[in-house]
């Protein structure tokens, strides 16, 4: 097992590359001009000064290498001795917004708590509560239980969230008036009604995300359990004399989590690209909505740092899920 | 073998039906048999007969719905089994009743290793430690056969051949030192020399253990070679049973008699042709209103068609539900 974590973990190292590269050339090609937002009073040479000021004057061949040497080599630098006092970096360039002109991965810190704590509770909150309703759903097959949550599956797949997300607002934040439509970001807790308070703003975004999360797994979960209830095994187990929640929770609940954590690892990247729409419909300002800024903005840098750390999520969870395949399987083994 | 010995497994008139959309599946008519100690009883019928839907109806191993259990009556250690508790029930599977599956290759669970799953039942029924279940565990596979006992325990299903998975199947069935045994098809999925090698290793465990087995089967050689007494079912219904001598050498029903004609002979004159039974065997949907061979029988009466056949005793410890062998019948017919 250590041997195929090592062996994947460097033949990632070339897949990141390449997807790199291809972002950054995708971008490269891409029509749009960081300046194009700026003021049209602007005279188009200090324009012109202004884009060669942000090394757009380069060729790419230059500028890639330049972010790649800067997001591997000179950020750790930064991270380390922000950590340890030391002065590894010693004042070199970092990764700079063009529409902030701050370092990128200082927004990112700043945007990221936001993002996790309501779409990463969301996803928690969704799993948690999806697992359960597939596990019962497949054993009460076509039971009321069964029906109902296909049913509310079927409208978490369906229902985007632009229009979950704004009809809550008008029921519980203009009708009733019982919650905050806006997320509060600089809301700081420091007591219990302070809590309830975040408690409060963040029910709304964490359950239209966790309603679309509960749908897909509890989904795969079911169609899991169902396809191993009627396998040979089953039969086994009760001819052993197993109690129904030894047989259930035990023999096929361990075979049937083989490919939902697959589904659920695969998942979590998705967390920290944030949830673009929700995001903005409540106003968090997290990951998601600083993509979409940036996007707009023509923000290279920003843009080109944000969906590289997603592919390194999604290839770093690829390579967990392999391995909990491997744990929970013992047909699989690497090495 | 013990005759007349008391019976550890007594059922009467079991009836189970599967509720489907084509209407009821009557796929257990009335079956009544027993079990003596230390005997084996071999049940034999075409598939759908109804041999194995009888076998998990005893221990409630049938998913209800869409089966359900209409009548009948399993008396068992002094109690009925079609009535006790759920807690009951489990504490007869696998401690006091094993089961054998047909298929090793899937009944056994592929996550768990093999010495946890014969250890489960132990730690269950025996309230065992884990380190007695392990070491018992590891007599178990010795004592099927397994070489290299204490190191395969760790294995999981998928490092087992077949025939190995089997063992480990009947190591699982063996582990509480079940009265009864209850084989259902064992030698199925194997290849013959496997086939082999598994009887005769049931036939030393019984001489070793003294329990008494079922064995279901479709396979009449094998039943010739291990039975003492054997029962065959058609339609859901028992439609002979006999000791094992009688039943081979003096067939009474029509369906046994053409089953046995179904066995091809290695010696004598080259067949043309295997000889079959014609006809496919019945579903039976709804409460049976007639024999249930009567459409492949080719000694069916008009009065087949109208009435069911029960079982007429014929000689000692063998009966046939067949109309030709009814008392009223035959005296209408004389």
């Amino acid at each position: 097992m250590l041997t195929f974590t090592l062996r994947r973990l460097l033949m990632s190292i070339p897949t990141l590359l390449f997807i790199a590269f291809v972002i950054f050339m995708l971008l490269e090609l891409a029509p749009g001009d960081p300046m194009s937002q700026m003021p049209l009073t602007i005279p188009p040479e200090v324009k012109e000064k202004m884009r060669l000021a942000l090394g757009l004057g380069e060729p790419w061949w230059v500028r890639f290498p330049l972010w790649l040497k800067q997001f591997f080599i000179v950020e750790p630098q930064y991270w380390w001795d922000a950590a340890f006092g030391t002065n590894f970096a010693d004042g070199a360039q970092r990764i700079i917004s063009f529409q902030s002109r701050s370092p990128v991965f200082d927004t990112i810190a700043q945007r990221l708590p936001q993002t996790l704590w309501v779409v990463g509770m969301s996803y928690i909150v969704g799993v948690l509560i999806a697992l359960p309703i597939g596990i019962i759903s497949a054993y009460k097959q076509y039971s009321v239980f069964d029906q109902t949550g296909t049913f509310v599956s079927m409208i978490g797949f369906s229902v985007p969230p632009f229009f979950s997300g704004v009809l809550l607002i008008v029921i519980f934040s203009v009708q009733l008036k019982w919650l905050p439509s806006i997320y509060d970001t600089t809301h700081v807790v420091t007591n219990w009604d302070t809590f309830i308070f975040q408690l409060k703003q963040m029910i709304m975004p964490v359950m239209v995300l966790a309603l679309q999360t509960t749908a897909q797994v509890s989904r795969y979960m079911r169609a899991s359990m169902l396809d191993n209830l009627t396998q040979d095994y089953v039969r086994t187990a009760r001819a052993k004399g197993m109690t129904e929640s030894v047989v259930v929770m035990k023999h096929v609940l361990r075979n049937s989590m083989i490919p939902v954590v697959t589904v659920i690892a695969l998942g979590i990247p998705s967390i920290f690209g944030g949830a673009i729409i929700t995001e903005q419909i409540f106003k968090v300002n997290g990951l998601g909505q600083l993509l979409i800024i940036a996007l707009q903005g023509n923000d290279i840098p920003m843009v080109m740092t944000i969906t590289f750390l997603l592919a390194v999520l999604i290839v770093l969870m690829n390579l967990i899920a392999d391995i909990l395949y491997g744990v929970l399987d013992p047909r699989i083994r690497y090495d | 073998m013990p005759n007349g010995a008391l019976p550890v497994l007594d059922v009467q008139g079991l009836k189970t039906v599967f509720k489907t959309r084509g209407g009821e599946v009557h796929a257990v008519n009335d079956v009544s048999f027993n079990l003596k100690a230390g005997e084996l009883l071999g049940v034999v019928g075409e598939s759908g007969s109804g041999k194995s839907v009888t076998m998990m109806s005893l221990l409630g191993l049938l998913p209800m719905p869409p089966a359900e259990i209409r009548a009948g009556r399993v008396m068992f250690d002094g109690q009925d089994l079609l009535k006790v508790s759920a807690e009951e029930l489990r504490k007869v599977r696998g401690g006091k009743i094993g089961f054998i599956f047909q298929d090793p290759m899937t009944s056994l669970n592929p996550v768990f290793s093999v010495g946890y799953q014969i250890a489960e039942p132990l730690r269950k029924h025996m309230g065992m430690s884990k380190k007695e279940a392990a070491a018992r565990s590891q007599e178990l596979l010795e004592l099927v056969g397994i070489p290299d006992a204490e190191r395969r325990l760790d294995d999981y299903p998928h490092q087992f051949s077949g025939g190995m998975r089997q063992r480990v199947m009947i190591a699982i069935a063996l582990a509480c030192d079940p009265q009864v045994l209850i084989a259902d098809e064992p030698t199925t999925a194997l290849d013959v020399t496997i086939q082999a090698q598994i009887l005769e290793l049931m036939q030393e465990l019984r001489e070793k253990l003294g329990m008494a087995v079922i064995w279901i089967t479709h396979d009449l050689g094998v039943i010739a070679g291990i039975a003492d007494r054997v029962m065959v079912m058609y339609g859901g219904q028992v439609v002979e049973h006999a000791p094992v001598q009688e039943l081979f050498s003096n067939p009474q029903h029509p369906y046994t008699a053409a089953l046995l004609k179904t066995i091809p002979s290695i010696s004598g004159k080259r067949a043309a042709r295997l000889t079959v039974i014609e006809g496919q065997p019945p579903l039976v949907v709804g409460a049976p209103t007639s024999c249930p061979f009567r459409e492949r029988c080719a000694k069916a009466m008009p009065v087949c068609a109208v009435k069911v056949p029960t079982r007429y005793e014929i000689g000692a410890g063998h009966d046939t539900a067949c109309l030709l062998a009814d008392p009223l019948e035959v005296a209408n017919a004389g």
